[in-house]
């Protein structure tokens, strides 16, 4: 019996293999979406630089919109920021942030810092309508069409193939549809 | 030609691995002297033929060959001489070569080093090297291949990543892989000991220095790593708790473990079961960072182009290695002895809790690091765990060990009464307390976390001092020689000054990372020409921008000057570049290093004509945490100079007994 407890490490590491194994299976930045197709959760969130301000989902109906979750402790997001500014220079869509369970002060600094792409960005300090959105991990970018459905979920940086391949190609159907 | 002859090196070299992997172990099995004595030619056969395969990688990357597909995805042909060269080890396939070099070059250096090591014990330790080279060989000849040719040949290359266009990609991954690498040495020893059942003082004596170093050379690795993204990145942080920095971080933690295990294991023959778990550990570890920065599974900063065959690759390597040192652990454990008995309160007790401490701490930063991978893998959804989860886990765990770590020391082996030890740390404790408090006043105000990380950080450095007069105070009973103080101050064994250097290291760490987070000023203007700011007695004046052109980027470059007290203290030129390959823009921040703090100015967004968004951060102290980094490294280097790791050991398995020879 004594003799058994000198097996536990090994016991144990073969349980991280099988995890990893499993891991290995999955793509981190590949999360089906149940949201896909359905309407966009509603909210009505303050806007970060005019926190007496809100807005709510059915503002935004009527046009094709891009909700760009970020916040100011996620690395990544710098990483992703030049897309999200081409993206609003070459006026490819309205996209609106939205800064989630940040600190007011650090994200505006953030925007001032980086740029600011976004038509408005909207606050989500307690992560509540990231939780109605399955927000996983920042960054996620959703596209939101027309009739106020999630058309489009990419969670992770976005990156040029991302933008070229996947959105531009969407961007063009859900905005010559109208 | 070139690249052909490097691939060819490269399969000759899994020729000289398996007959190393092979025959000088059973030779140690059976006692073939002849056997054993291929073990030493071999090494320097598979250093020459690596050494080979990595000269043409640089050859065709200094030659610009676009045929070779490595060269034409990292390199141009505008990109300078020597960040050509670093963009041989810039890539995925690259790096793994460096890795290679490295761990040969290990090989030959145990097998060049260890001339008192009795031959089935070397011959073993190297057959395991070999076997471990063997699995990186077919990694890089199976799934990434330096040397793959591509047609139709490009005219010209994709260029380097404009952010490792610096010289810290010369430097950091080499010396970073030097000590992932190096932790295959103790895993060596260890394996070696367990497959011929002597694992004793002896051994732990001959793997410390090997196990020192290697540690050494992964505290500069990664302080080399965060001081680059401090200056490199322009966000101002120094750490943070990417997956990648995780990876290296976690076998340094366990290295460091192990590095403290092994004293106990070589002076009073305890712990042996657990050190040879934590050598196993360390490198598993740095087998497991591998995996996640190369694999994808987990999303990070600056991970490489991920590879679902190749993360399987590793993964099978990682887990044929490990499970098969594990199972011999498990064969051959049972019968390690557990060494002398000692008390409850005693240097093993104190060197426990360090080890008990650290190992949480991996623990912690590997839970948060897998913790998205597990929600994955369960079906519980996709998460990422960011720097507030670190250091709330991280902060406390750390804070205890300080404690410990200004205790231990002081302690005697075996037994001590806490009478006798709290009269030699009271005097620390008392100034530690009123330096903390008057440095935190002096800083700008006392609160918590910054009172306790200064009074840790004195609290270090105290009980060093403490120590050093405990061991030469003209009272003390000691095995130096000498009367007077300063005669036994030069006395004193390297393997303790080391110690201490390290620890007044540590020391200096956590003071630069307490001042810098808690006293940290940050502030954004918009700066016209000749406007200023001040910021904390500074005066920052804007002199206006122009282009400037580098040899593969273009350049905005603003000029400010430095004011305090009417004095002009510093000019610095922050700029914005654009590379022309990638067309990525990166911002280059201007930095003004002080032994007191840094002044640390970016460029962010233009405003207007010549008006331009600046950020300025006064950082108090910062370097000092690199500083501390190296005193940290230079303090392992300085203990394994000491003379008991020179001379010809002779075959003993007693133990010393403790009160005389306290050197840790």
């Amino acid at each position: 019996m004594k003799r058994l407890r000198f097996l536990w490490p090994l016991a144990l590491f073969l349980g991280v293999v099988v995890l990893l194994f499993a891991g290995l299976g999955l793509n981190p930045r590949e999360v089906p979406s149940p949201l896909i197709g359905k309407p966009a959760p509603a909210f009505a969130l303050p806007k970060l630089h005019a926190p007496e301000q809100t807005i709510r989902r059915d503002d935004l109906l009527g046009k094709v919109w891009m909700l760009n979750v970020w916040a100011s402790w996620c690395a990544p997001c710098q990483e992703e920021h030049p897309l999200v500014l081409d993206i609003a220079k070459r006026n490819l869509v309205a996209v609106y942030g939205l800064n989630y369970k940040d600190q007011g002060d650090a994200a505006r600094r953030w925007l001032a810092r980086l740029g600011d792409p976004y038509v408005a960005t909207l606050v989500d300090a307690d992560g509540r309508i990231g939780i109605d959105y399955g927000v996983y991990g920042v960054p996620e970018t959703f596209i939101i069409d027309r009739q106020g459905q999630i058309r489009f979920k990419h969670t992770g940086p976005l990156t040029p193939d991302v933008l070229r391949t996947r959105i531009e190609p969407l961007l063009k159907e859900l905005q010559g549809a109208g | 030609m070139i690249p052909e002859l490097g691939h060819f090196a490269l399969w000759l070299a899994v020729g000289v691995t398996l007959a190393l992997g092979t025959v000088p172990l059973i030779g140690a099995q059976r006692g073939r002297a002849d056997w054993m004595a291929l073990a030493r030619p071999a090494t320097h056969v598979l250093l020459a033929l690596i050494l080979f395969a990595f000269f043409c990688l640089l050859a065709s990357f200094v030659r610009n060959d676009f045929s070779v597909l490595n060269v034409a995805s990292n390199s141009n042909s505008e990109l300078p001489t020597m960040y050509r060269i670093a963009a041989s080890w810039g890539s995925h396939e690259g790096s793994l070569m460096l890795w290679l070099l490295m761990q040969a070059g290990w090989a030959w250096a145990v097998a060049a080093f260890s001339r008192n090591l009795p031959l089935p014990m070397l011959a073993r330790i190297l057959s395991v090297m070999g076997l471990l080279t063997l699995s990186f060989l077919l990694f890089v000849l199976f799934t990434s291949n330096p040397f793959d040719r591509v047609f139709p040949v490009p005219l010209d290359g994709r260029d380097l990543n404009p952010q490792l266009q610096d010289p810290g990609m010369i430097f950091h991954p080499p010396m970073l892989y030097m000590g992932y690498v190096g932790l295959s040495v103790a895993f060596a020893f260890a394996v070696a000991a367990l497959i011929g059942g002597n694992l004793d003082t002896q051994w732990a004596r001959w793997s410390r220095p090997w196990t020192t170093v290697a540690w050494a050379f992964l505290t500069f690795g990664i302080a080399l790593g965060s001081w680059w993204a401090y200056y490199e990145l322009g966000w101002g942080g120094w750490w943070f708790w990417d997956a990648v920095e995780n990876a290296s971080f976690m076998p340094w933690l366990v290295a460091t473990a192990l590095i403290h295990s092994l004293a106990v294991a070589e002076k009073r023959g305890s712990f042996k079961n657990w050190t040879v778990l934590l050598a196993i550990l360390g490198y598993s570890l740095a087998l497991l960072g591998t995996f996640l920065v190369r694999s994808g599974v987990i999303t990070s900063v600056h991970s490489f182009a991920s590879d679902p065959a190749r993360g399987a690759f590793i993964l099978m390597m990682m887990g044929v290695t490990v499970a098969a040192a594990l199972t011999l652990y498990a064969w051959r454990a049972p019968r390690i002895g557990l060494g002398a008995r000692f008390g409850m309160l005693s240097r093993e007790t104190m060197l426990l809790a360090n080890n008990v401490l650290l190992i949480v701490a991996m623990a912690a930063v590997m839970l948060g690091t897998l913790y998205p991978l597990i929600l994955d893998a369960f079906g519980l959804g996709k998460i990422s765990v960011g720097p507030p989860y670190f250091n709330a886990v991280y902060v406390p765990i750390m804070a205890v060990l300080m404690f410990f770590m200004g205790v231990g020391p002081l302690s005697r082996w075996k037994n001590d009464s806490l009478p006798a030890l709290a009269v030699r740390l009271r005097w620390a404790a008392g100034v530690a307390v009123v330096s903390a408090a008057l440095t935190a006043w002096g800083s700008g105000g006392i609160g918590f976390g910054g009172f306790v990380g200064l009074l840790m950080a004195y609290w270090i450095l105290y009980t060093v001092v403490a120590e050093i007069w405990d061991r030469v105070q003209p009272s003390a009973a000691t095995a130096l020689g000498g009367s007077t103080v300063w005669q036994r101050l030069g006395q004193l064994p390297r393997a303790s000054v080391g110690m201490w250097v390290a620890h007044a290291g540590t020391a200096m760490f956590v003071f630069g990372v307490t001042m810098v987070s808690v006293y940290d000023i940050e502030k954004d203007v918009a700066m016209g020409m000749g406007e200023s700011t001040t910021v904390r007695g500074y005066t920052f004046t804007y002199q206006g921008s122009r282009p400037v052109n580098g040899p593969n980027y273009e350049a905005i470059r603003g000029h400010l000057i430095v004011t305090r007290d009417g004095q002009q203290v510093s000019e610095l030129y922050p700029e914005k570049r654009v590379y022309r390959v990638q067309r990525m823009p990166m911002t280059e921040a201007a930095i003004d290093t002080r032994w007191h703090g840094d002044l640390y100015v970016q460029m962010g967004e233009p405003l207007a004509q010549d008006k331009w968004l600046v950020r300025i951060w006064v950082k108090p102290f910062v370097t000092w945490i690199w500083i501390g980094c190296m005193f940290m490294g230079l303090g392992g280097i300085w203990a394994i100079t000491d003379r008991r790791y020179r001379q010809r050991v002779t075959r003993s398995s007693t133990a010393p007994t403790g009160a005389a020879g306290a050197a840790v």
